[in-house]
């Protein structure tokens, strides 16, 4: 498993404490799971995807992750609509851990206030946290 | 794998070790309310001759030992079971009703419960099949409530009136404590199927389950079934009690079956005191992260070579806790290894001979009877079982043949007091094990009682 400083956290993007991921400068929004997510998870086998269209309130569950070891839920960051989810993932989970960030995305969401994003992790707070752990 | 019991001496060593006076000294933190204070009141232990005479003479008071003539199915069949299963079966190595908890170290386990899958999928003419529950009805309750979680929201199931009046009881218990609602879709009185006009415009259904034959023997239109509830984005679990029957109809899968679920006790397994049965139960590959229960995989090992192991686990309770598929952890390994050595045995052309056999059969009894002026209740075609509407007063005429060893049949008035029509109806059954001297000997002694 990776040290911290060796985690990506792009600079661009908000973190949640459950390790999601979403862009704060689009609009939708795209959300992931963390480079730390994936390299605690291992190899991901399988994401199960939610019907794009769906309303979800922050922390509802929306995919799951699923590895070698775990099966994991990720939850909406904020409250808002799927717009589009990532299908290229149903034949090829393992974009997940090859690039948690790019071709790894898992939906994206139209959120309901886009200040809510605001009230999210930064990159440095998240490293802060993720060293505390 | 062997079980011994404890000597005195482990236990001794045992509570020496944690620090115990006694064994009562292990207990005492369980409050009083949980304990029992009087000892277990059992009947004094018998020598093994004794035991035998007591369980024989019990037996002897059924009707199940092989002085009696059973025409009666109903979800237990009387079946051969030829002698290789029981002699194979008694292997030590095959001797555990369950998945081994170190399951690859069990390789021969696992691959015989790979062959089970194998063979149940193929049956069943469906992608994939798990290894095996408890029960065809607690299969079907499982088969519902993975329609439920595939279904995304929907909360209603609907359920053939036709299927076994037992597990629809199981359905209520499993869905009791839930928010989703169990329907009942009637008979059609005239052709004893299913009758779907209930679902149009049903909206918020998960799942239709059909068992085919039915619980009254009655064949269902399958295909109707699997395009009606595919349009109102349901899908259709196809449930069963008679697996043999595939041998001769088309198989749940290939008529489109989302999910197979049913009993497996036809297939070399002991009718005994109506249990232990085997839960068989596929789905298709899209499906297959939702289905419950152990799934053996095939797979190499790091020389290349071929090699079994559990697989798809993390959906599983001991890893994924109250989100799990199922709380269904295990299998039941024996009667699942007896099913697949049964299925082997008998191959595609054996059970394809042996299920026309029993059609046979049935309809040999069932021409019989009509010459006794019983005549067929319903219209649709049926493999070994049948419903017949019995001359008046038949009842006690049954209960006058079972004392001489011959069951003729099973009332259904009281399993469907819902349904005026069942009166002085009786669910017939004859599988191979019936010889047409048995057949003959029945109609002769109820043509005696009629005069």
């Amino acid at each position: 498993m990776k040290d911290i400083q060796d985690i990506q956290t792009p600079d661009n993007l908000r973190y949640t404490d459950a390790h999601e991921w979403l862009a704060a400068d689009t609009s939708p929004s795209r959300m992931g799971i963390t480079d730390y997510a994936q390299d605690q998870l291992g190899d991901v086998v399988f994401v199960e995807l939610p019907e794009p269209g769906s309303h979800l309130e922050k922390g509802a569950v929306c995919a799951t992750v699923e590895s070698v070891k775990a099966v994991s839920e990720v939850y909406m960051p904020v409250s808002g609509t799927v717009s589009e989810v990532n299908r290229s993932l149903e034949d090829t989970p393992e974009l997940v851990n090859r690039s948690p960030y790019g071709e790894g995305w898992i939906l994206e969401i139209t959120p309901d206030d886009p200040a809510s994003l605001t009230a999210l992790m930064d990159s440095p707070a998240y490293r802060e946290m993720l060293k505390g752990l | 794998m062997r079980y011994l019991p404890h000597t005195p001496e482990d236990v001794s060593a045992m509570l020496e070790r944690v620090g115990l006076p006694s064994v009562e000294a292990l207990f005492e933190a369980l409050p009083d309310a949980c304990r029992r204070e009087t000892p277990m009141d059992l009947p004094a232990p018998l020598t093994e001759w004794d035991l035998i005479i007591r369980m024989e003479s019990l037996a002897a008071s059924m009707a199940a030992g092989s002085g009696n003539r059973v025409f009666m199915g109903a979800g237990s069949y009387s079946h051969y079971i030829p002698a290789l299963i029981p002699q194979l079966l008694g292997r030590s190595e095959f001797t555990t009703a369950y998945t081994p908890y170190q399951p690859e170290v069990s390789q021969g386990t696992l691959q015989a419960i790979f062959e089970y899958q194998t063979l149940t999928a193929r049956l069943l003419g469906m992608e994939v099949a798990n290894a095996s529950m408890y029960d065809g009805a607690s299969a079907l309750a499982e088969g519902l409530l993975m329609a439920i979680r595939l279904g995304k929201g929907r909360k209603k199931v609907a359920l053939s009136q036709a299927i076994h009046p037992h597990y629809r009881e199981v359905v209520q218990t499993y869905f009791a404590p839930t928010e989703f609602e169990v329907l009942t879709l009637p008979v059609d009185p005239a052709t004893g199927r299913t009758d779907f006009s209930g679902l149009e415009g049903m909206d918020d259904l998960a799942a239709l389950a059909v068992q085919s034959p039915n619980f009254f023997g009655c064949i269902e239109d399958l295909q109707s079934a699997v395009s009606l509830s595919h349009g109102a984005k349901a899908l259709l679990v196809a449930a069963f009690t008679e697996p043999l029957a595939f041998g001769l109809l088309p198989s749940p899968g290939s008529q489109g079956a989302d999910i197979v679920c049913g009993e497996g006790q036809s297939l070399g397994i002991p009718q005994s005191f109506g249990g232990p049965g085997l839960g068989m139960f596929a789905c298709r590959m899209a499906h297959v992260r939702n289905m419950p229960g152990r799934v053996v995989g095939q797979t190499k090992d790091m020389n290349g070579e071929r090699g079994f192991v559990l697989t798809l686990s993390t959906r599983e309770q001991h890893i994924r806790r109250e989100k799990a598929t199922s709380n269904i952890c295990s299998n039941q390994g024996l009667c699942a290894t007896a099913s697949a050595m049964y299925m082997a045995t008998l191959g595609g052309t054996g059970i394809r001979k042996l299920a026309a056999l029993n059609r046979d059969k049935a309809a040999y009894l069932k021409k019989a009877l009509e010459g006794l002026g019983f005549t067929p209740l319903f219209t649709s075609p049926v493999f070994n079982e049948f419903t017949l509407k019995a001359a008046q007063g038949f009842g006690r005429i049954r209960e006058k043949l079972m004392e001489k060893g011959m069951v003729a049949g099973l009332g259904l008035e009281g399993l469907y007091p819902e349904m005026p029509e069942m009166k002085e109806a009786f669910l017939f059954c004859a599988t191979e094990t019936a010889s047409r001297e048995d057949m003959d000997a029945l109609v002769e002694a109820i043509r005696g009682e009629l005069l």
